[in-house]
């Protein structure tokens, strides 16, 4: 098949991702919504009162970005681990594989869901943050850059997760046991100047503290980390991610006999 | 050039089972062709081969001349496939699973929706087509997996018992379907437990047992090396005594009916004029099984017997 077709391919597989995610939306835009709105009340609110400035915003203002920013990584990465194992458990991802459909195209679809239920759930998030706290944006070009970008590498991470998996349990794990404590532990909630110095180094390992401060940057002009460094590890994560599932893919990893 | 060539074909799984032990196989352009053989016998594994589900283990595949190993994707653009198994996504229309497949094969969309209007017409599902896929019987949903494999309209399609699960009288209208898009050109490979579906539509029968090719020949010749046929006749008068058929071994089945089995060398005629003699009159015969199931049982059976006395 030509360029042209593979498009089609492409856009065929981006209408049916983005319908399930709104076939679904009681399971993939609003619990999240509710999750993060009891986050706004007990912590920005109840505990963030005592809590007071942080890098010279009220505590709730500097907890919105990585609030925002956590409810995309979660989201982009179980939209398409849960939408990728789903076509493999009932079979009908055998619909593409049967197809000449291009690899790029297979991934970039599942991407693609990903990233319009990161988004979209990112979006209403930023709209709860309003009835709790004013929202800045110093610079609207690193804000969206950074949020769409993460969101990508979030989504091909649970390409690869859905990959592996065999069974349900194999694609909770991840999410429970790797995502969740490196999001809690990268920046959503404090400064690392807040931290002894070896847990600041140790944190400086963790790609989502990247990720969450340049937004944090792209929103309130503050960050722990260098910008560029952040840009340059998220751009690392996404290609190397993306050219993972490639070979995942092309070799039938997981999807093959 | 054939629709599908097939060369020492091997797979060995991951966990040591040999399924495929080095299989030769021809399908000429617009044929209809039976793929036979017992449970595990193969047949799933070289379907999931030719489709790139399944890899290979060693040997070639060629779909209307274009290698798997090369040119995977051509191969593939020429290929429709109702698998075994249900492989639908349940949650989604009717429609959409069948347009989402023609875009799948890079159809635009307004093409698509016609395509799948025309697949989905053919296969009586048009008017559930807002339905959610969950919500068909087992056979709409088998029909289903044919319109959705029809729908970029396919110069081979493999059907791996499609008509499992569907009662006789669509299971006859999908014979019929069959047959006009064969006459149309599309070249069909079929696999299926209902022998006298095979027997009835296929031109050229292949019967794989272990993971070899045992049979590959044309439908009507193999049919021909059958050494006996046995009929059931229904007489008119009640059955005093079995009637004595020189050359025939009959026995009787109940107060109207006989069992009559005839040889090769013999024929109907001889069996009818035997029958005359005796004063019998017949009323109605039919074969006691089908001739294709007889020959499949016979083969399988052969084979299967050799290999408990060491000899296959």
């Amino acid at each position: 098949m030509n360029f042209q077709q593979q498009l089609i391919c492409l856009r065929t597989l981006v209408r049916k991702e983005f319908s399930r995610v709104m076939r679904i939306w009681v399971q993939t835009i609003v619990p999240p919504v509710i999750t993060m709105s009891l986050y706004f009340v007990i912590f920005g609110n109840l505990i963030g009162r005592r809590i007071g400035q942080m890098e010279g915003f009220d505590y709730m203002q500097y907890i919105a970005p990585g609030l925002i920013m956590m409810s995309v990584i979660t989201n982009s990465y179980g939209n398409v681990v849960s939408s990728f194992f789903g076509a493999k458990f009932q079979r009908h991802l055998e619909e593409m594989l049967v197809a000449p459909m291009a690899t790029w195209a297979i991934i970039l679809g599942h991407v693609a869901g990903g990233v319009v239920r990161g988004l979209m759930v990112g979006f209403v998030v930023t709209l709860i943050a309003l009835f709790f706290t004013e929202v800045h944006i110093a610079n609207i070009f690193i804000t969206i850059s950074v949020v769409v970008l993460t969101s990508v590498v979030f989504a091909l991470g649970g390409l690869i997760n859905a990959i592996f998996a065999r069974k349900f349990d194999d694609i909770s794990i991840i999410p429970s046991f790797v995502l969740a404590p490196l999001t809690y532990l990268g920046g959503v909630f404090y400064s690392i100047s807040l931290l002894p110095p070896i847990a600041q180094k140790i944190s400086l390992m963790n790609p989502i503290l990247y990720m969450v401060n340049a937004f944090r940057y792209g929103m309130l002009g503050v960050s722990d980390i260098d910008i560029t460094r952040a840009y340059v590890i998220i751009m690392v994560f996404g290609t190397g991610l993306f050219f993972t599932c490639m070979i995942l893919i092309d070799k039938g990893v997981g999807i093959r006999e | 050039m054939p629709a599908l060539s097939i060369r020492n074909l091997v797979k060995v799984y991951a966990n040591g089972v040999v399924a495929l032990q080095g299989i030769d196989l021809e399908v000429a352009e617009a044929d209809f062709f039976a793929l036979l053989g017992p449970n595990g016998a193969g047949k799933t594994t070289v379907i999931g081969i030719i489709t790139a589900l399944v890899t290979k283990s060693a040997g070639e595949v060629e779909v209307f001349g274009h290698n798997i190993d090369d040119h995977l994707d051509a191969a593939k653009a020429c290929l429709g496939v109702v698998p075994q198994e249900l492989n639908l996504n349940v949650f989604d229309q009717v429609e959409n699973i069948v347009v989402n497949q023609a875009g799948f094969y890079g159809i635009p969309k307004k093409r698509a929706r016609y395509r799948a209007q025309e697949c989905l017409e053919q296969m009586q599902l048009w008017d559930r087509r807002h339905e959610v896929a969950r919500n068909l019987s087992g056979g709409m949903k088998r029909r289903l997996m044919i319109a959705r494999a029809l729908v970029h309209s396919p110069r081979l399609l493999i059907l791996d018992e499609p008509t499992a699960g569907v009662d006789i009288e669509i299971r006859r209208s999908m014979w019929q379907f069959l047959r006009e898009i064969n006459q149309a050109g599309t070249t069909i490979i079929l696999t299926t437990h209902y022998l006298e579906e095979a027997e009835n539509l296929c031109r050229h029968v292949a019967i794989i047992d272990g993971g070899r090719l045992i049979q590959h020949q044309p439908m009507a010749d193999f049919l021909r090396t059958l050494h006996q046929q046995t009929y059931l006749v229904t007489t008119m008068d009640p059955i005093a005594e079995i009637p004595q058929l020189p050359g025939f071994v009959v026995s009787q089945i109940n107060e109207h009916e006989l069992e009559i089995e005839v040889r090769r060398e013999s024929n109907l005629n001889e069996m009818f004029a035997a029958l005359n003699a005796t004063g019998t009159k017949v009323i109605s015969m039919r074969n006691k099984t089908n001739r294709l199931e007889e020959l499949f049982f016979d083969l399988t059976d052969r084979k299967n017997a050799l290999s408990d006395e060491g000899i296959a």
